[in-house]
């Protein structure tokens, strides 16, 4: 699936899985709309684990990471021209370990500015008002110049 | 420092053992590299499932935190000669250039500052050539109060971490 297609997934659809992404599959990401809200869970898996019992904390930043993506995809005016959109800073911060079992994400956007995102996102399980973590990242989004194509080149 | 040349086969293989016993390292091909008196390297060889954009082949930043968090806390055990159980408290990356297109990623960690309660660590993460890094780290580690349940079967393996004598 293209960054495009993705797009229109996670803009029209009120809930899905992320398997477009491959890292999205590796954590088993779905995506759910919740009011005005996006959320992103990750079911626990014996394959997240870090320290004996407990997430792997690159997991959870992993999962706010595409939290704060997936929100930036759905938030952008024009998405469906597949910008290239990378993360230039990411800080986490972790409250709580991980235990075994599901973990919710949200992110919202502090500035959505033409070239620079600004995201805060968090993570909780069981109880929302304990989370487990929490991420800003700063995105750097640009657009594939018209007729050169969607191409790989870095 | 320990020179890598004198680092004796019992010590690696349990390293080995150790790293392959953490899931989500095996999940993304995260292995043991290479280690001192206070650092550690780990390698992450390119593989599909760490991508985020297939189109853009971008990595996803989930990878290459995981990769410098565990080479960070590694750094951490290596430091203090133990494996009693730490918990990251932050980590931040900046991400200073893409990386070449299915390079296998080195994160390096350095434990430079430890404290009663918190170590400090700094690092990068290169495609080859440490000083063309594709990413900066720094970040801190708490010390758990109390070791986490399993991790005192570790605890007979104290001083593995050390260099030969």
């Amino acid at each position: 699936m293209t960054s495009a297609g993705l797009a229109a997934l996670l803009r029209t659809q009120p809930h899905g899985r992320l398997d477009a992404l491959p890292y999205g599959k590796l954590l088993d990401l779905a995506f759910e709309r919740v009011a005005d809200e996006f959320h992103l869970t990750m079911p626990f898996a014996i394959g997240l684990v870090g320290a004996p019992g407990r997430l792997h904390g690159g997991a959870i930043a992993g999962l706010l990471e595409i939290a704060a993506l997936a929100r930036v995809i759905t938030a952008l005016p024009d998405a469906d021209a597949a910008p290239r959109i990378r993360p230039v800073t990411i800080t986490v911060d972790f409250m709580r370990e991980g235990a075994p079992q599901l973990t919710t994400a949200t992110a919202e956007i502090t500035r959505l500015g033409r070239r620079i995102v600004n995201v805060s996102a968090r993570a909780w399980q069981a109880d929302r008002a304990k989370p487990i973590a929490a991420a800003n990242v700063n995105f750097l989004v640009d657009y594939p110049r018209t007729g050169s194509g969607a191409g790989p080149a870095r | 420092m320990i020179d890598p040349s004198e680092t004796d086969t019992r010590q690696q293989r349990f390293i080995q053992r150790f790293m392959n016993g953490v899931p989500h390292l095996a999940a993304l091909g995260i292995a043991y590299q290479a280690h001192g008196a206070d650092w550690a390297e780990l390698a992450m060889p390119f593989a599909e499932q760490q991508l985020a954009d297939p189109d853009y082949g971008i990595i996803a930043s989930g990878a290459i935190f995981t990769l410098m968090d565990s080479a960070a806390g590694f750094s951490v055990f290596v430091r203090r000669n133990t494996l009693e159980p730490h918990a990251t408290l932050d980590l931040r990356l900046d991400y200073l250039r893409a990386p070449k297109p299915r390079a296998t990623i080195i994160g390096r960690g350095e434990c430079y500052r430890l404290t009663r309660q918190i170590a400090f660590v700094r690092g990068l993460a290169h495609d080859g050539d440490p000083a063309d890094p594709i990413a900066n780290m720094a970040g801190t580690f708490m010390f758990s109060a109390k070791p986490a349940e399993g991790m005192s079967s570790a605890k007979p393996a104290e001083g593995m971490l050390a260099g030969p004598k």
